[in-house]
């Protein structure tokens, strides 16, 4: 088992590798550089600067470049805000990003499976077009659409919470819902069909045929079966969370590091491009290792294999 | 309750000392002894029980007007091909027919007296698995996959018999003792992926059998395992059966099996029983053309090499709106008019025991 | 004791008629409500989406500056001015030719982008499922890694802002571009799912059979194994097309999708939301049709997933 984890972690190396070589590549295809919208300046000092931030070597010079002081722990300055490097933005802001993520997840897992399971139990039912009607209504909303109407219904015309900023609870609730509510819809969803698909099995059967209360059959046969299936996407789901929510900070003014990522493409940041590209790409890998592992405790039939 | 458990566990010392009819007599000794005597002439008495399911075809008739009875302790067989509505059969005494889209709708089901299908859904589950077991046809899918089979073996235990923790794992192991599973205690802790086939088919019958119910429901119990398992198999359920005065009824497709097994056996076709009779009485005398046609569609060490199989042509009837008329007339060679328009009732033959549906060997019929 | 030998084919035994894989399916299909909803809103959208435009008097990037000037230089709203059914933005642009151009958009997208999943993960899947273990299967398991680590929207963003001032990205309004974007991310499902296919189908026997009668692989993978393989890919397919229509408004709303004078319906609500409290008319029909394309093809797909699911669902 640790020998599992441990091949997969040292497999996410040349993985983040290929990611940030590609990434650097297409950064610099994109023609002009970090200043090209600002005021033209005279050659000479062009290419002061130029040398100043090494942009006169070659592609796979400056990638040996970047990747020895990544080695170090430094992402180097940002060329937008002159006044800070990028590891004081990203210190800056990814904890809120994370924060905001992982709250948004909480919610979905919280919502969405306990709607899920209800959905398949009361099976054409009233339960279930209560629970299908609000998945329904999740996944047609995209979370900006969502956001919006958030804004406008409990900031704007009940007031009851702030249009933006961070600070405090207050702060939390719009923003992780309008993030968390398509998601709610989508495990709703799957939680749903795996629960409905366990119903009809046989082992199933057999705890009825035991005599066992209709409480325990549903927790201790159906639930912790159709939840294996279900684990398999939280991965992606809370990977998606976490990297996704640059609308959300845009359209909130949360500042998190999702905003500067939009503003750093524009603006050939590359030093915040290459940050936020590795450190969300790492996030992605090391959730899908943490899923694996957590799907391993749930099926003993993956873990003694 | 638990008088009769240790009765049966502490009177009779070993199998070996005592023949399997001082067993069941001395259990039943201990259940008039604990005031619950035998309600009935038998343990489970069917009569016309009737089970439908709704598909977007239209209303299928599974099973259609079904009565039988299963004595206190006996072996009954339930014989047929495949769709003749015997699992159905065992699945609606267990009122275990899921629902919808299947649903009883006629007959009674008298267990030990009670009617079970005036039971509360309630009452129903608290006779499940104490009073009656079941074994699946499928050991691999009817097990949980992620719990230990200890802990599935100890479900019903702990929700029927009320056994502290203890008490409770000394069973189990003994159960498990008992079907044949060797270091019982050391294998409390494994997953079911964990045993073979033969192996998990123990375990399914240490679970039926856990709660020491007075009938077990067997559903093709061996039809997935290996020919020389299935022996083994079938050898611990009749052993098992005989040791506490279990009363079986075993579904099989298998005549091999049910002659082998079972005291008495009724033959099943198109969702209606088609003849009834002794093991005996059955495999030497049949008296309907279907149960002619089962027998002699099996191969015999004395056929010629070469010479081709023996077997009933045709299908089965589709059971949605069946004519009224003999459903086995299509395939049978003796028709005659009144098989196609009016269905034969199931009448004695030889002996009282013996039922057939037939219009052709009634007495009076045109096959003597 | 006679036998049944005798007895040929009698008359009176019902036979269920029997049906292909398919018919059953379509069957299922049309029995299911949700999934006819679905297909009708997707009718719905396409009809209007390609005919719409032809009907409505003003082209999409039309400005009427003319009624906006009267009206102080701010939008019209619906069921006010006949000649713009359904108001205007505040550049006197006709609110319904736009939502009819935001239609064209994201049916397209969600076409050509299925096309590119298609192109690219069913022949990588097929390859790397067809010669699973070996070295090909391996480096293409390891690069469909590499692609699946990416954080989708960062690489579409990333791409369509690398490439946005080339020609590539300037045909179509950068339509083209956001094809090719969403669609480099969204293969690899698929690419997974045909692998998986592959490798439980090849163990099956029909395709021992005919590698036994001397079948050609090629042929194999056309004949056997993608006919026999393809209903978990529909239905991915079919599910995909919401995300991908979800990524184009989003990118759109950015400001990194399709370019104006297009109106994608992203770009659309994106401009309509400082109007919102006094012309909701701007960001909320937009969002209607959204929900319409993403509800419609949502349903459809869990339809395709239950109809062609051999095991019914729990259904009558």
């Amino acid at each position: 088992m640790g020998r599992y984890i441990l091949r997969r972690l040292l497999w996410l190396i040349p993985v983040i590798f290929a990611v940030t070589a590609i990434t650097f590549v297409l950064m610099h295809a994109v023609p002009g550089g970090p200043w090209s919208n600002e005021r033209a300046v005279s050659a000479g000092v062009q290419a002061k600067i130029d040398a100043k931030f090494r942009l006169d070597e070659s592609i796979p010079e400056q990638y040996r470049d970047w990747v020895l002081a990544f080695a170090q722990g430094d992402f180097g300055p940002s060329f937008r805000y002159a006044d800070r490097s990028v590891n004081a933005i990203v210190a800056d802001g990814l904890p809120k990003s994370i924060w905001l993520g992982f709250l948004a997840f909480v919610v979905a897992v919280a919502f969405g499976i306990p709607l899920g399971i209800f959905a398949a139990l009361g099976h054409n039912k009233a339960p279930d077009y209560i629970s299908t009607g609000i998945s329904v209504i999740g996944i047609a909303t995209p979370s900006f659409v969502l956001a919006i109407l958030l804004v406008v219904l409990f900031s704007v015309v009940l007031k009851w919470f702030p249009t933006g900023g961070w600070k405090g609870p207050d702060t939390w609730v719009l923003p992780v819902i309008a993030l968390a509510g398509y998601q709610v819809a989508v495990i709703a969803r799957y939680t749903r069909a795996s629960m409905l698909e366990v119903t009809r099995k046989d082992y199933v059967r057999t705890a009825h045929s035991k005599g066992l209360q209709a409480r325990a059959v549903v927790t201790r046969h159906m639930i912790r079966n159709a939840l294996i299936p279900v684990v398999t996407i939280l991965g992606p789901i809370f990977a998606f969370l976490v990297t996704g929510s640059f609308i959300i900070e845009t359209f909130f003014g949360i500042p998190g590091v999702g905003r500067y990522y939009v503003q750093g493409i524009a603006g050939r940041d590359y030093g915040v491009i290459m940050a936020m590209t590795v450190i969300f790409a790492l996030a992605v890998a090391v959730l899908n290792v943490v899923v694996d592992v957590l799907y391993a405790f749930i099926d003993p039939r993956i873990r003694y294999s | 309750m638990t008088g009769s458990e240790d009765v049966s566990l502490a009177d009779a010392p070993t199998i070996v000392e005592l023949s399997p009819e001082d067993v069941l007599r001395a259990r039943g000794e201990a259940i008039a002894n604990a005031g619950m005597g035998r309600k009935a002439d038998h343990l489970l008495e069917v009569r016309g029980l009737s089970t439908h399911f709704s598909t977007p075809d239209g209303v299928v008739q599974a099973v259609g007007d079904v009565s039988f009875d299963v004595g206190y302790g006996e072996t009954l067989g339930l014989v047929g091909e495949s769709g003749c509505g015997k699992s159905v059969t065992a699945l609606s005494i267990a009122r275990l027919v899921p629902d919808p889209p299947g649903k009883i709708v006629a007959g009674s089901i008298t267990f030990d007296g009670i009617d079970l299908l005036k039971l509360s859904v309630e009452d129903m589950r608290k006779l499940r698995g104490k009073e009656i077991g079941f074994i699946f046809q499928d050991p691999l899918t009817s097990l949980n996959p992620t719990l230990t089979i200890g802990y599935q073996i100890g479900e019903a235990i702990k929700e029927h018999m009320g056994l502290p923790d203890k008490a409770a794992k000394d069973r189990i192991v003994e159960l498990l003792s008992k079907v044949g599973i060797p270091r019982a205690k050391d294998r409390l802790k494994d997953y079911p992926f964990q045993f073979s086939g033969g192996m998990r088919q123990r375990v399914m019958i240490a679970i039926a059998l856990s709660c020491d119910p007075k009938l077990i429901l067997a559903d093709e119990p061996t039809t997935a395992l290996d020919v020389t398992i299935q022996a083994q198999i079938l050898e611990l359920i009749q052993k098992l059966s005989t040791e506490f005065g279990t009363a079986v009824l075993l579904i099989t497709h298998d005549l091999g099996i049910a002659a082998g097994m079972c005291d008495r056996v009724n033959v099943m076709y198109a969702g209606r029983i088609v003849e009834t009779g002794s093991v005996d009485e059955l495999f030497e005398a049949p008296r309907m053309p279907y149960a002619w046609g089962l027998l002699d569609s099996l191969p015999r060490i004395d056929d010629v090499r070469g010479d081709r199989l023996r077997t009933i042509e045709g299908l089965p009837p589709l059971l949605i709106d069946p004519p009224v008329a003999c459903r086995f007339n299509p395939r049978c060679a003796y028709t005659r008019d009144i098989c196609r328009t009016e269905e034969p009732e199931l009448t004695v033959r030889d002996s009282p025991g013996h039922l057939a549906r037939c219009w052709a060997t009634e007495p009076g019929g045109w096959i003597a | 004791m006679a036998t049944n030998q005798q007895v040929v084919g009698r008359v009176g035994v019902q036979q269920q008629p029997s049906s292909g894989v398919w018919r059953d399916a379509f069957g299922r299909l049309r029995k299911n409500r949700l999934a006819l909803v679905g297909l009708f809103g997707i009718l719905f959208l396409a009809f209007i989406g390609i005919f719409g435009p032809m009907i409505t008097p003003w082209p999409y990037y039309a400005q009427d500056t003319a009624a906006v000037t009267a009206n102080g230089f701010k939008p019209i709203p619906p069921f006010v001015d006949p000649s713009h059914i359904l108001g205007t933005d505040q550049l006197g642009q006709d609110m319904l030719s736009r939502l009819l151009d935001g239609a064209r958009i994201s049916l397209t997208v969600a076409i050509v982008v299925q096309f590119v999943v298609i192109g690219i993960g069913v022949p990588i899947g097929a390859i790397a499922g067809w010669y699973s273990g070996s070295r090909i299967d391996n480096g293409l398991m390891r690069f469909t890694d590499v692609m699946y680590a990416f954080p989708d929207l960062l690489l579409i963003i990333l791409f369509s802002v690398a490439f946005r001032e080339t020609a590539f990205g300037q045909a179509l309004n950068g339509l083209l571009l956001v094809f090719v974007a969403i669609g480099l991310v969204s293969w690899v499902t698929v690419a997974r799912l045909v692998r998986g296919q592959f490798l439980s189908l090849k163990e099956t026997e029909f395709v021992e059979a005919a590698q036994a009668i001397g079948v050609s692989d090629r042929n194999i993978i056309m004949k056997h194994l993608l006919p026999n393989g393809i209903s978990p890919i529909i239905v991915a397919i079919t599910l995909g097309i919401p995300a991908a229509i979800l990524a184009e408004a989003a990118l759109a709303y950015i400001g990194v999708g399709v370019q104006p004078p297009r109106a994608s319906w992203g770009s659309l609500i994106a401009a309509g939301q400082p109007f919102i409290r006094s012309y909701p008319h701007l960001t909320y029909l937009p969002g209607i049709l959204i929900a319409v394309a993403l509800i419609s093809f949502t349903f459809l797909g869990d339809g395709l997933r239950d109809a062609l699911d051999p095991k019914l669902k729990g259904k009558q």
